[in-house]
């Protein structure tokens, strides 16, 4: 009983780290109906900028960039509060990008004084996070404004260059080496239930680390999708663009918050595989097992997201460690899409998506 | 009919209206404006530009030529969701709901634009945004009795049948309270009973509420029965405006209507 208790858990675990990546698939196609085929690459660029910046090992240029960019997000969201708590107070558009401004050359000035020794986690982090909200903007403004009311296969090949170029631009400027990424989780075997089983079970505690971490933000997602006004703004977006802007939902608005959101999902995927794996380009091609993840749980699906990678990641331990044997192994490659071809087969929907039926 | 809020000044005017898509000329040169509490009638053939008129105003299309004026303020062009923002909401030809959502969510999306409250409090579910939300729910309870669709408040609206959502429709547009309801033949498909139903809500709405009404339809009892004004549009360009009878006499509209020999 222990063996296979600790083949279903070890499985669950790396589940989590497909659901992680699925999860941001999903938000993006919910709210735009776009298959984001960049959320690998956007893993991978989220991974390199953070594990960069705490290296101390690039030019000055680099820091005071990142600097300001997170200077920038700071001063915007401060002038969102404003503009929402005293909108009559609040400056006008001019002063606002003055003070954005302001706030972008504080940051830099900060990474400045500070040299180029590599910054700690705490900074690094909420820096990296408004890169990719910044990553989020660009790709609204340059890619998805121009392509407003194309078909979404047009959407779709425009997601597949935003991929090329992102693996390619972040690789320039980050560099292409694999790097350890080590923000103080612990990493070592630990066991469970000794008293139960005889030797325990044997689990990875990053692996738990990265559960905990994926339930918190599944949780956050769903709360917010439920309960708040711009939750409510996004599910409107998805069901119907027209009707949204009729009812004062400013699309460009959400794709970007979409598009950021998507992008830190990215950054604590990338954060947990980076410190698994190490940080390289392999990292990007996870997000070709987020696809058999997306097809068992549903596109349209937060919870499918989950439950779905814990079924694939358990399906495919179990599969190589009773299966292989018998039909010679290697089986742990294959066997997610297998089962998503079977799924396809029998609910095109997924588990949790949403079946459309037309009236005819 | 005897009304409680008699027709006011000017609250919508536009002014030579031109669009084209291409080499299709959907209006030209088009003109009329939208008094306060009035209840204002686009009528014309397939294909005269009523479609495009309305989502001219609500700034879905941006004209070529020509200015509207809301509320006093001149634009030449405005985004959808600021023509919300100012008090601009409307309903569709072929329904536009949020197909996953309750009738009840519908409904509450049309509030969206007056919740204010910091996202933080909404993510927490306390404090001021709590009370929010109670205040908003209790006026889109409101509007669900008004249309009489409490039966359904709970249900997706995609299993509904077409005469609930427009009626759902209305009700969302409704929870903006806005000033202009620009309503794209909200009667269209449906067979008499329906008919009668959303007649009486109209006039209801426009009473009640002395909401100001835009409306295209096809069904001329209807038209008749309902609005104070009639605009009708022909090949894009406006062939007659006035009180329902004179619009009836004009030769230009029966032309329109039945057919010239030539």
């Amino acid at each position: 009983m222990g063996p296979f208790i600790e083949v279903v858990l070890g499985g669950l675990l790396a589940g989590v780290l497909y659901s992680l990546v699925a999860l941001g698939f999903v938000l993006i196609f919910k709210a735009s109906g776009v298959f984001n085929f960049a959320q690998g690459a956007m893993v991978l660029f989220a991974a390199l900028s953070l594990v960069r910046l705490m290296s101390g090992e690039l030019s000055a240029v680099h820091y005071w960039g990142a600097a300001a960019v997170l200077g920038v997000a700071v001063g915007y969201v401060l002038l969102l509060f404003w503009r929402r708590a005293r909108p009559a107070a609040a400056p006008g558009r001019g002063a606002s990008w003055g003070l954005i401004g302001v706030f972008g050359l504080i940051g830099a000035a900060l990474a400045a004084l500070h040299g180029t020794a590599g910054w700690s986690g705490w900074v690094a982090i909420p820096a990296t996070a408004a890169i990719m909200g910044l990553l989020a903007v660009a790709i609204e403004r340059l890619v998805l404004r121009p392509l407003v009311n194309q078909e979404p296969i047009i959407l779709f090949m425009a997601t597949i260059g935003i991929t090329f170029f992102i693996d390619g631009f972040g690789q320039t400027i980050w560099g292409s080496e694999i790097y350890t990424l080590d923000l103080g989780i612990p990493k070592d075997p630990m066991f469970l239930l000794e008293s139960v089983f005889e030797g325990g079970i044997l689990v990875n505690k990053l692996d738990i680390f990265a559960a905990a971490i994926a339930g918190v933000l599944v949780a956050v997602l769903a709360v917010f999708f439920q309960k708040t006004r711009i939750g409510r703004a996004l599910r409107a977006v998805a069901d119907d663009h027209q009707a949204a802007q009729s009812v004062g939902i400013p699309l460009n608005q959400i794709w970007i918050i979409v598009w950021t959101v998507a992008g830190f999902v990215a950054l604590v995927a990338g954060i947990v595989w980076g410190s698994a794996l190490g940080v390289q380009f392999s990292i990007a091609l996870v997000a070709l097992k987020a696809l058999p993840v997306l097809i068992l749980g549903g596109f349209t699906s937060v919870p499918g997201a989950i439950i779905g990678g814990l079924i694939i990641g358990m399906g495919e331990k179990l599969a190589e460690v009773y299966l292989g044997p018998v039909l010679g192994g290697g089986i742990e490659n294959w066997f997610a899409y297998m089962l998503a071809l079977i799924v396809l087969l029998f609910r095109p929907q997924g588990l949790f998506g949403e079946r459309i039926i037309e009236r005819i | 009919m005897q009304r409680t809020r008699p027709v006011g000044d000017v609250l919508l005017k536009v002014d030579d209206i031109t669009l084209s898509f291409g080499g299709v000329q959907a209006l030209s040169g088009v003109s009329f404006d939208i008094r306060k509490h009035e209840i204002r009638a686009i009528i014309g053939p397939n294909g005269a530009g009523k479609s495009s008129m309305l989502n001219v105003i609500n700034g879905f299309y941006h004209p070529q030529q020509g200015q509207i004026t809301f509320k006093g303020q001149t634009r030449k062009q405005m985004r959808p969701h600021e023509a919300a923002a100012q008090g601009i909401a409307r309903t569709f030809q072929n329904i536009a709901l949020f197909r996953g959502m309750s009738t009840l969510d519908n409904i509450m999306t049309g509030r969206l634009l007056k919740m204010r409250s910091n996202f933080l409090f909404q993510l927490a579910w306390t404090g001021p945004a709590e009370q929010e939300e109670t205040r908003h729910r209790e006026f889109v309870e409101h509007i669900i009795d008004f249309l009489e669709i409490q039966s359904i408040r709970k249900t997706p609206v995609g299993q509904l049948p077409y005469g609930l959502q427009k009626r759902v429709e209305l009700g969302r547009a409704l929870a903006a309270e806005p000033e202009l309801l620009l309503l794209d033949e909200p009667m269209a498909g449906m067979n008499v009973e329906e008919k009668e139903d959303m007649c009486r809500f109209i006039l209801d709405v426009n009473d009640e509420f002395g909401t100001t009404i835009a409306l295209i339809e096809h069904d001329m009892g209807v038209v008749m029965d309902l609005s104070d004004r009639v605009v009708v549009l022909d090949y894009g360009r406006k062939i007659a405006d006035g009180t329902p009878d004179h619009v009836r006499g004009e030769q230009k509209v029966i032309d329109a209507y039945l057919g010239v020999s030539h």
